[in-house]
């Protein structure tokens, strides 16, 4: 492994997947068809816009077919200090695309000196979805969200993609995966302007308990292993990831709330 | 005309030392919580300090298209390195080899050698592992624990480096000796001449950190 200089008419400068294209380490491209249904895939994620900056959330399970494959995966991940990015769709390659665009966001940085904006960011992750679309068209969709605080407005910002790199900004809330109808119907009823942290995230902890009751993609509050959704929030003071026993205790008084009203 | 090697070689270093003596100085050394980079350098964007990796920070003088170019390929360096492998696997020994083959081999293969010294830091996860390497423009490198002197006037700053640092500094302390060392007795620096990082174990994951504006000057009164 030498130190990679490049002449300036090569050089890829802050670009780090442009970098591993010099150094010979192309994206993922599969040749032959496979069957969709054995890949495993990531389910609900959701964003929530609130008073100080913008909450992100996921359930844990991954499925292939109709099998369990993981019950304890991560699906929500800080971008950078200031932003975040949530992933439905096929596990492998979307957990390599998150990766791979953190490490871009931090290459971009570091040899620029100063970090992109957060639409450059947004921008950024769409540009990998539409690379990523010949294998999206063979079965290995990827579908995430990004979320962050923009210092330059004061306030959390999220973003919706599709397959091809299309990206639309949301003002308040999204929710994607197989539950995402679910846990944004549960975010649409009870979202309001100027909700505080501790609403959105009793909220957010609702919509993926609703949507996995209605959906066998998205797992549940597992009470037996002690495993809960991932919520994060990201403010001025950059990305937190909730304890888990913060939400333990809230999916508890969730849970003895339903009890009540069954 | 015979021009034997011992000339050429005396020639090219004479004449790196020359580029590098020019510039301004920049002190890096080890302290309680970690590595303090600090350089004379007026220019608050053209920068002579900066970050590498999770531990490891860069400080460079010379000519700064040459030391800037290296640091980039230092960044791709290591983030390629730990993309391929995993983070933990990056550090700066490796990272100063590399250095040192390019140094050594434009010194040796190329009409003009890099007129630039530097410094490559590595904090530790443990108190007193923190590793210090010191590339010359020939590839010659030096590691270290204490502190290393680059740039211009390296000898008179080194001498009052040595009776001011100290491992178990604090970081006032620690930046106080490195400023006065740089100044020397006849002048003062403030803030605004001064670029500052640290590389500190409280930092979590990336430890690099600039230290500016009102911190700075705090730290300075």
């Amino acid at each position: 492994m030498t130190l990679p200089i490049f002449v300036p008419g090569d050089d890829p400068g802050p670009d780090f997947v442009g970098l591993l294209d010099r150094l010979g380490v192309g994206p993922f491209e599969s040749t032959v068809p496979f069957d969709a249904a054995q890949i495993t895939h990531g389910t609900t994620v959701l964003a929530i816009r609130y008073s100080d900056g913008v909450l992100m959330a996921g359930d844990r399970r991954a499925t292939s077919g109709n099998l369990i494959r993981h019950r304890s995966i991560q699906k929500v991940f800080p971008a950078d200090s200031y932003s975040g990015v949530a992933i439905a769709g096929a596990a492998g390659p979307a957990m390599e695309m998150v990766r791979l665009f953190q490490l871009q966001l931090e290459h971009y940085e570091k040899v620029e000196g100063s970090a992109l904006t957060l639409d450059g960011k947004a921008n950024q992750l769409s540009q990998m979805l539409r690379n990523h679309l010949p294998a999206a068209m063979q079965g290995l969709a990827v579908v995430p969200l990004f979320a962050g605080f923009d210092p330059r407005t004061g306030e959390g910002r999220l973003f919706q993609f599709d397959v091809t790199g299309g990206r639309y900004e949301e003002r308040d809330y999204a929710a994607i995966g197989s539950g995402g109808l679910h846990a944004a119907t549960v975010v649409k009823l009870r979202h309001h302007d100027g909700i505080g942290a501790d609403d959105a995230i009793d909220v957010a902890i609702e919509a993926l308990f609703q949507a996995a009751d209605e959906d066998i993609g998205t797992g549940g509050p597992d009470t037996v292993r002690g495993i809960y959704p991932v919520v994060a929030l990201i403010t001025a003071d950059g990305f937190e990831e909730l304890a888990d026993d913060d939400v333990a205790a809230r999916t508890g008084t969730l849970l003895d709330r339903l009890r009540g009203a069954s | 005309m015979y021009v034997s090697p011992e000339q050429v070689m005396k020639d090219k270093a004479d004449y790196a030392r020359k580029g590098i003596a020019r510039g301004r100085a920049a002190v890096g050394c080890t302290y309680a919580d970690g590595v303090l980079l600090c350089a004379e350098n007026p220019s608050n964007t053209l920068r002579k300090v900066s970050e590498i990796y999770d531990r490891i920070g860069f400080v460079g003088v010379g000519r700064y298209n040459e030391f800037d170019q290296l640091r980039i390929a230092g960044v791709r360096h290591a983030d390629f390195k730990g993309y391929s492998f995993s983070r933990e696997d990056v550090n700066a020994r490796s990272l100063a080899n590399q250095y040192a083959q390019a140094l050594g081999h434009n010194f040796t293969h190329e009409m003009k050698p890099l007129e630039v010294e530097m410094l490559v830091a590595e904090m530790s996860e443990e108190d007193g592992g923190d590793q210090l390497f010191h590339l010359l423009y020939d590839g010659t490198v030096m590691d270290t624990t204490s502190f290393v002197v680059i740039g211009g006037e390296a000898d008179a700053i080194r001498e009052r480096m040595e009776g001011t640092w100290s491992r178990e500094a604090d970081l006032g302390s620690a930046l106080g000796s490195s400023v006065n060392a740089l100044a020397g007795p006849d002048r003062q620096l403030a803030g605004d001449d001064l670029e500052v990082a640290v590389l500190a174990r409280q930092n979590g994951r990336r430890a690099f950190r600039r230290i500016e504006g009102d911190d700075l000057d705090g730290l300075l009164a």
